[in-house]
């Protein structure tokens, strides 16, 4: 039961909103559309809904073409970010919507909706109304209506967005708990990369409307496809070099700090080429370098924001070539700092493979 | 803030001129409301019901003198049973009008508020703007617009006298339009234009409180509703209608409330004969004219009854519309 959208093109006026978008959610997993707003992804899931309709463009769900079809016919579970509950209906009938208008025999609908009310761990809050219950409780009834009429497809839009930090930190795990319960093929809209990395199986990162990468969290994280995605999800130093050497899957780069040792990946850049590395800032490690290690680089620490867990560095990096220091950020981990160390020289440094070419 | 919450709080006078400012404006609100509503409103009932229960059930009704019967006595009692036949007719006329004017303007406040805030069209704005005509402009003109478009010399006439023409072989419209145009069944000084000058009186009520609510809504029930496969009827009855159901009653009682209340649009176009036509409020006018004190004010206790569940309601309604928006 997969989705598949073939060049989809969606313009507001003259704002591009899709751009050629080509993409697939397999079945049974939870992909993330993943972008900054604007860029398209809830666009895209409105689409796939048959809520509303490209200018061009395939839309496919389980092998069977449903671009021209109405969101009725195709059997999609719709999450709203603000719940769009009914608000005179009880939770129960609220869930039970669906399956009324279907008009499913009353002993389904109730057998129905009792196990979803379990599964969704309210069952002694069928009688209440949507406004006695607390935001992640609306948004599992949410969820438990989308899926009463049992759709091929969940769509879910920025379903944690209206919620605060804690509770969506709750829910977003038991959604992943969830699905891998029902497995139904879902995906869902964010712009929270933490929240994507954590519950997806597969995350699709948009800007512009267009669709900038593909792949498993870890993936999509370590091996970022260019500069935005090593950007936006999560946190980058990038440092533009020439590639000197390439072997042994290592590629030696000539930069203004001097020569690095990068992870060539699995297209290794060729000699002579430009490049850009991206070094997060938790790979950088304050620790002694064993002897003869690569990637040992010189900095002045400009400020230290304290976290508790984590200290964030703002160091300041003298360049080969006379020029304004460059500021790189650095995460330490269980950090020891009590007194104020701005101005201190430090010297830091970073395994090859945390050296990322992009 | 709710009423009542910290108000009194923070405007709590100190002692000396605070005191001065607020009993003043509430003696001052207290005796014009006595004046300009509560007097009228009392007198009415005094009048209508001064002579007498009896007097009072007069207006409505009164048995004819039997057959046979002959002299002053009996012609005087012909002269009340004629009276109160036609207050009566005045009152069917009245639920008549309401009765098709209520339904109609219902019907288009809903359709006229749905597009104008589901959907984003131009002309949004015209739309909005003409359905506050009949607010601003006087119902005499109105009525007297409707004379000069339907009217013996109405720009409408000949049009409509070719479409009854043209039509009327074969449709049933037709016939109906011939119907009217020729056979002396108008529909200037006939009850089509009553109830067309009361539909246009009275259309923005509905219109006008459903807007707010709709729009203060949103569509996100609406597009959940059919995500999960209702069809249209089923995505407005089930979930519409629901949510907006406290203000269209409330709109509902508005506009019945002005359509059984209206006189200068019904004035002009009934043509104001005697027995025909006729409203409430025309035929007070009628025994006013008549000097038929007794007869006019009780007449006008049936109005006022009206107006006095209307606002009982009103403030009830008007809490649930909070409510639901």
């Amino acid at each position: 039961m997969s989705i598949v959208v073939a060049g989809l093109v969606k313009n507001f006026g003259d704002f591009r909103a899709l751009d050629h978008v080509s993409v697939e959610a397999r079945a049974g997993e939870l992909t993330a559309l993943l972008g900054p707003s604007g860029s398209g992804k809830t666009t895209l899931l409105r689409i796939i809904a048959g809520l509303e309709f490209a200018d061009a463009g395939t839309v496919g769900l389980e092998g069977e073409d449903t671009t021209d079809k109405g969101v009725r016919e195709r059997q999609v579970g719709f999450v709203f970010q603000h719940y769009a509950l009914f608000r005179h209906m009880t939770i129960f009938e609220n869930i039970a919507f669906g399956l009324r208008v279907r008009k499913r025999p009353r002993e389904e609908v109730e057998e129905r909706v009792r196990e979803l009310l379990r599964l969704i761990q309210l069952e002694k809050l069928d009688g209440r109304y949507p406004s006695e219950l607390s935001g992640g409780q609306r948004q599992r009834v949410a969820l438990a209506r989308a899926l009463a009429a049992r759709p091929k497809v969940l769509l879910l839009d920025e379903p944690f967005g209206a919620l605060d930090a804690k509770v969506r930190k709750e829910l977003r795990r038991w959604l992943r708990r969830l699905h891998d319960e029902i497995h139904v093929t879902s995906l869902f809209v964010t712009h929270d990369q933490e929240e994507a990395l954590e519950v997806a199986d597969r995350v699709v990162v948009m800007n512009r409307g267009r669709i900038e990468q593909v792949g498993a969290p870890a993936e999509v994280y370590r091996h970022p496809a260019n500069r935005f995605v090593a950007g936006f999800i999560g946190e980058g130093n990038f440092v533009e070099g020439r590639v000197v050497a390439v072997a042994d899957g290592w590629a030696r780069l000539d930069t203004p700090f001097g020569t690095l040792v990068a992870s060539a990946g699995t297209t290794p850049p060729a000699v002579g080429a430009n490049v850009s590395a991206c070094i997060r800032p938790e790979a950088i490690r304050f620790d002694a370098a064993p002897a003869g290690a690569p990637n040992v680089l010189h900095g002045r620490l400009c400020r230290t924001v304290y976290q508790g867990e984590v200290a964030q560095h703002e160091l300041a990096l003298a360049t080969a070539a006379s020029g304004a220091p460059v500021e790189w950020k650095a995460f330490e981990l269980n950090p020891v700092v009590g007194t104020d160390r701005a101005g201190e020289e430090v010297t830091f440094w970073m395994t090859p493979e945390n050296v990322i070419l992009v | 803030m709710k009423p009542g919450e910290g108000s009194s709080v923070a405007v709590r006078p100190r002692a000396g001129a605070g005191w001065v400012v607020r009993w003043g404006l509430i003696g001052f609100t207290v005796a014009f409301m006595g004046v300009f509503i509560l007097v009228p409103v009392v007198n009415i009932f005094w009048q209508a019901f001064s002579g007498g229960l009896g007097k009072y059930a007069q207006a409505f009704y009164v048995s004819p003198p039997l057959p046979g019967v002959e002299g002053a006595e009996a012609d005087k009692l012909a002269d009340l049973a004629e009276n109160a036949a036609q207050n009566r007719a005045a009152i069917g006329m009245t639920l008549f009008v309401a009765a098709i004017v209520v339904p109609l303007n219902a019907l288009f406040g809903i359709a006229a508020a749905w597009w104008t805030t589901k959907f984003k069209v131009r002309g949004q704005s015209l739309l909005l703007t003409l359905i506050d005509v009949p607010f601003s402009v006087s119902p005499v003109i109105a009525g007297l617009v409707f004379v000069l478009l339907f009217g013996a010399q109405g720009y409408l006439r000949g049009p409509l006298q070719d479409l009854g023409n043209s039509w009327g072989q074969t449709l049933f419209l037709g016939g109906l339009v011939r119907g009217l145009v020729y056979t002396g069944t108008h529909i200037i000084f006939n009850w089509p234009g009553v109830v067309l000058a009361t539909c246009f009186v009275t259309f923005p009520f509905v219109a006008r409180e459903l807007i707010p609510v709709l729009q203060a809504q949103g569509s996100d029930e609406e597009q959940a509703a059919v995500s999960l496969g209702a069809n249209g009827w089923q995505m407005f009855y089930r979930v519409t209608l629901v949510n907006i159901k406290w203000g269209l009653i409330y709109g509902v009682i508005l506009c019945n409330a002005r359509a059984m209340g209206e006189f200068g649009a019904v004035n002009v176009v009934s043509g104001n004969v005697r027995g025909a036509n006729v409203t409430v409020p025309l035929r007070i006018q009628q025994l006013y004219e008549d000097f038929n004190l007794p007869g006019a004010f009780a007449l006008a206790t049936l109005l006022a009854a009206l107006a006095v569940v209307t606002l009982i309601l009103k403030a009830v309604l008007e809490k649930r519309v909070e409510k639901a928006t």
